[in-house]
């Protein structure tokens, strides 16, 4: 009836689990709790959770993102922790517990943290940049969402009913087979990485279909601002490169499933073929992640150096060769593994060329703030240590492309993808997150804190990753949960005080929220442009209304917002309003996250019946909104007009320093 | 790729219009899902070709494909792909009934395609020869299997279509919901070609 589950799996297995299934467990349940003390479950479900609007659905994913921020720091903060103490002993966490942690942490770091931002940010920024009023498919959009959070569930979940896994987040076969790991971990992997790999892919095709196809009138492909190019090169990657994911995942769930012998040691299995496939998409997936930072550093810096970007030509030139040469490095992941000379050769080689193309963008941000206006913001700063850390992430990474260097699968390579992810990725969302906020609620979040949180990430960061350069040095094997050599030990307290650090650029995060929501008066933007920024986003109001803009702007180049602020027409009034057709809210897209969750968690279990039942919540979900035709509201022009009318255009917007 | 043209804005855009750019969208997109789809496919036919030479102690191919099953399988789905041509032919003459009964001859030589190749495999679990046999059996089963799950979903997709030419006519909604069915048939159609040269033909010769 139950399948594999029990009541052994709950986690009375450890104290340490049982109080996180707790934090999970009360987490929901309050949140449950001040929704319905607030009496705002129909506000939640017909504003947010059923909305189709593009800015709506980008805050949700930005939160989603903010919320397993924090379960995937927690994860990180325990394994410094028990790597800290574990000299000689067994430190606080059984063997078993430490590598789950290690599997979520980054698991949840990839797939429901970074991804969620990225796409958040696509959401409420690209749309606007394009001066489009909704995203080619709106529901689809929210159908990503919820897939997305669907699988952030899954992860969620196995912290309270059975356990994650413990096969590391690419699970790499033979461990992950059923022989050698026979709970459900693995299952809830293969399951949370499949639900939310097809709301990805989904994602991609959206934006590449609306950037194709909905631009402005006049926007031509070489007058789109960065950051929309990273997003079209980004849904590009995701489209292509997520099929191999699902791939790899499938085959080896049906290995487990269905005793099937693709990665099996024997009868005839090959494990190789997994870490190919694996990193088909995985090598794609770090520009995924990278590429959109990219663009929001370009904006960022346009921005507050008051100048058009230098190179914009070779900056778009670099994102795309970025693009291609992504797709043909992947086996620079497992040199190690014994492909041949020739092979190696040719990845070694293939590799460091992807240094060219960075290089370029980094000397265009240079060059665009030299001789500029630099006004040091917290974007500003995000940016800045971003440029400086990268520069020593890329430098590491030539070095792990050496093929006979013998620091692969040590700390070296923990600290050098953290280099990567975490300036180049993390630290550009933070720094989209700073600088549009007032774009997506119409004030500012306030510097001080914001100053604090910076310094000490970037503090944190340091101290927790350039100790683990040394120890990779030193020889220390990744995943450690206990070791015998006392010369490791130092390096690996200053690594958790990093981690500390990082809790305070968390918890500084937090408190900037709140003190600007508490200040939101005084932080508001009412001319909708704090920044005097130069992209069509900040053309409509902030927040923008649900069309975005009244009338959509012809664009003739790039910057189109400031060329219009500089010839005085940014703060015309239109003369006529028309008709807008916007879609409906949809419930469908919740129902269907929710059914795949269901499905999902049965599949783990094996609850057949139960899986039968998520499947055709699934088809039939998918069945009643296959037919709709006609899911949209007309918003007359007389309201659009009273809408626009409330809007301050403030004679400031035509100031602005000459570039 | 083409870049916007500069013409008046879409804000005078009718339901109509806005109804056309729509539809134009989801057929763009439908392609680059097709697009992502071959990736899978290709990554399939990527896993059978390393693992043909895995056959454990598994029977080898040579004993197992039979060329006459597998040549009336590639006719039912050829065929299939030639009633559906038909088919679209008619919805572009406004052939309401016509549409219909192509799409019917369609479902019938799908269904056949279908039937035969559970059949098949069907058999070749009794014989020993199932898809947990060898690392070679696993590749093959799953790369054909997933086509021919694919081909039920268009089977699904037929008859949900039928249904809806019934009952609604050739209206622009509808018609282009049959070209996306169109274009995702022809498409396996031609992973099927893909299927009968690498998969079956190598070792049959």
């Amino acid at each position: 009836m139950l399948g594999k589950l029990t009541i052994d799996a709950l986690p009375f297995y450890s104290g340490i689990a049982m109080a996180g299934a707790l934090v999970v467990v009360s987490g929901v349940l309050g949140v449950a709790a001040l929704v319905t003390w607030l009496g705002r479950w129909r506000y939640l479900w017909s504003e947010w959770l059923t909305s189709l609007d593009h800015k709506r659905i980008g805050i949700m994913y930005v939160t989603l993102a903010l919320v397993m921020l924090v379960r995937g720091f927690i994860d990180a903060m325990m394994m410094r922790t028990q790597q800290a103490v574990a000299l000689d002993s067994d430190g606080y966490l059984p063997p078993g517990h430490f590598d789950q942690i290690f599997t979520s942490h980054a698991t949840i770091m990839v797939f429901f943290v970074a991804i969620p931002f990225l796409t958040g940010l696509f959401n409420v920024v690209v749309p606007q940049q394009i001066g489009a009023r909704r995203l080619a498919f709106p529901f689809m959009n929210s159908v990503s969402l919820w897939l997305t959070a669907a699988g952030a569930a899954l992860v969620m979940s196995s912290l309270v009913i059975g356990k994650f896994s413990t096969a590391g987040w690419n699970a790499y076969p033979p461990y992950s087979e059923a022989q050698f790991s026979p709970d459900v971990g693995v299952d809830y992997w293969i399951w949370a990485i499949l639900v939310s790999a097809v709301g990805s892919m989904l994602t991609g095709i959206n934006f590449l279909v609306t950037i194709v196809k909905r631009r402005a009138p006049g926007m031509r492909l070489m007058m789109m601002p960065l950051f929309t190019w990273a997003t079209l090169c980004t849904s590009i990657l995701m489209v292509f490169a997520f099929p191999a994911l699902i791939v790899a995942a499938s085959l080896l769930g049906l290995d487990r499933y269905l005793g099937m012998h693709f990665f099996t040691d024997g009868d005839g299995g090959n494990v190789m073929n997994y870490v190919s496939l694996f990193w088909i998409w995985g090598h794609p997936d770090v520009y995924i992640l990278i590429l959109p930072a990219f663009g929001i550093y370009s904006e960022v810096v346009a921005t507050f150096s008051g100048r058009r970007l230098f190179g914009y030509e070779s900056l778009i030139y670099s994102t795309a060769a970025i693009t291609a040469l992504s797709l043909v490095v992947w086996l620079h992941h497992f040199l190690t593994m014994g492909s041949g000379a020739d092979v190696n050769a040719f990845f070694g080689q293939a590799a460091p060329l992807i240094a060219i193309p960075t290089v370029v963008t980094i000397f265009d941000w240079l060059f665009t703030m030299y001789r500029g206006r630099v006004q040091f913001t917290v974007p500003m700063l995000f940016t800045l240590g971003f440029i400086v850390t990268f520069v020593v992430g890329g430098m590491t990474g030539a070095l792990l492309a050496v093929v006979p260097v013998d620091i692969h699968d040590t700390t070296f390579l923990v600290a050098h993808f953290h280099n990567l992810l975490i300036p180049g990725a993390l630290f550009g969302y933070f720094a989209g997150y700073q600088y549009w906020f007032p774009k997506a609620f119409g004030f500012r979040l306030e510097e001080k804190w914001g100053r604090r949180a910076f310094w000490a990430w970037i503090v944190g960061f340091c101290l927790a990753f350039i100790p683990l350069y040394i120890l990779g040095f030193m020889g220390m094997p990744q995943h450690l949960n206990r070791y015998y050599t006392p010369g490791w030990q130092p390096y690996l307290i200053v690594a958790e005080c990093g981690a500390f650090f990082i809790l305070c650029g968390i918890i500084f995060l937090a408190v900037q929220l709140a003190t600007s929501i508490r200040d939101r008066a005084a932080l508001a933007v009412p001319t909708g442009d704090p920044w005097d920024a130069r992209t069509l986003e900040w053309a409509t109001a902030s927040p923008p209304a649900t069309y975005n803009f009244a009338v959509v702007p012809h664009v003739n180049g790039i910057d189109s917002w400031w060329t219009m602020k500089q010839a005085g027409t940014a703060a015309r009034k239109p003369g006529q309003f028309h008709d807008i057709l916007m879609p409906d809210n949809s419930g469908t897209g919740v129902v269907l996250g929710a059914m795949s969750f269901v499905f999902a968690f049965a599949m783990i279990w094996q609850i057949w019946w139960l899986a039968a039942v998520g499947a055709l919540g699934i088809f039939a979900a998918l069945l009643s909104q296959t037919f709709r035709d006609h899911a949209e509201h007309r918003i007359p022009a007389s309201e659009v007009e009273a809408i626009e009318s409330r809007r301050i255009l403030a004679p400031a917007l035509v100031s602005g320093a000459p570039t | 790729m083409t870049d916007a043209v500069i013409s008046s804005g879409h804000d005078d855009e009718t339901a109509a219009e806005a109804a056309e750019r729509a539809l134009d969208e989801k057929t763009f997109g439908f392609w680059i899902y097709l697009m992502s789809d071959a990736i899978i496919f290709a990554l399939l036919f990527a896993t059978f070709v390393v693992m043909s030479h895995n056959p454990a102690a598994g029977s080898a191919s040579h004993t197992l494909f039979r060329l006459p099953d597998t040549f009336a399988k590639t006719i039912l789905l050829l065929a299939s792909s030639t009633t559906l041509g038909c088919s679209t032919a008619a919805t572009a003459t406004g052939q309401r009934w016509r549409t219909l009964a192509w799409l019917g001859a369609t479902f019938l030589f799908g269904l056949g395609f279908v039937t035969m190749e559970i059949s098949e495999f069907y058999g070749m679990a009794v014989a020993g020869a199932g898809p947990w046999r060898s690392g070679f059996l696993s590749a093959f089963f799953t790369l054909v299997g997933t086509h021919a799950i694919h081909v039920s979903i268009g089977l699904v997709w037929i008859v949900l279509s039928g249904c809806e030419v019934t009952s609604r006519g050739l209206n622009p909604f509808v018609v282009s919901r049959l070209y996306r069915l169109g274009l995702f048939w022809h498409f396996l159609v031609i992973v099927w070609i893909g299927i009968f040269s690498f998969v079956y033909l190598p070792e049959i010769l």
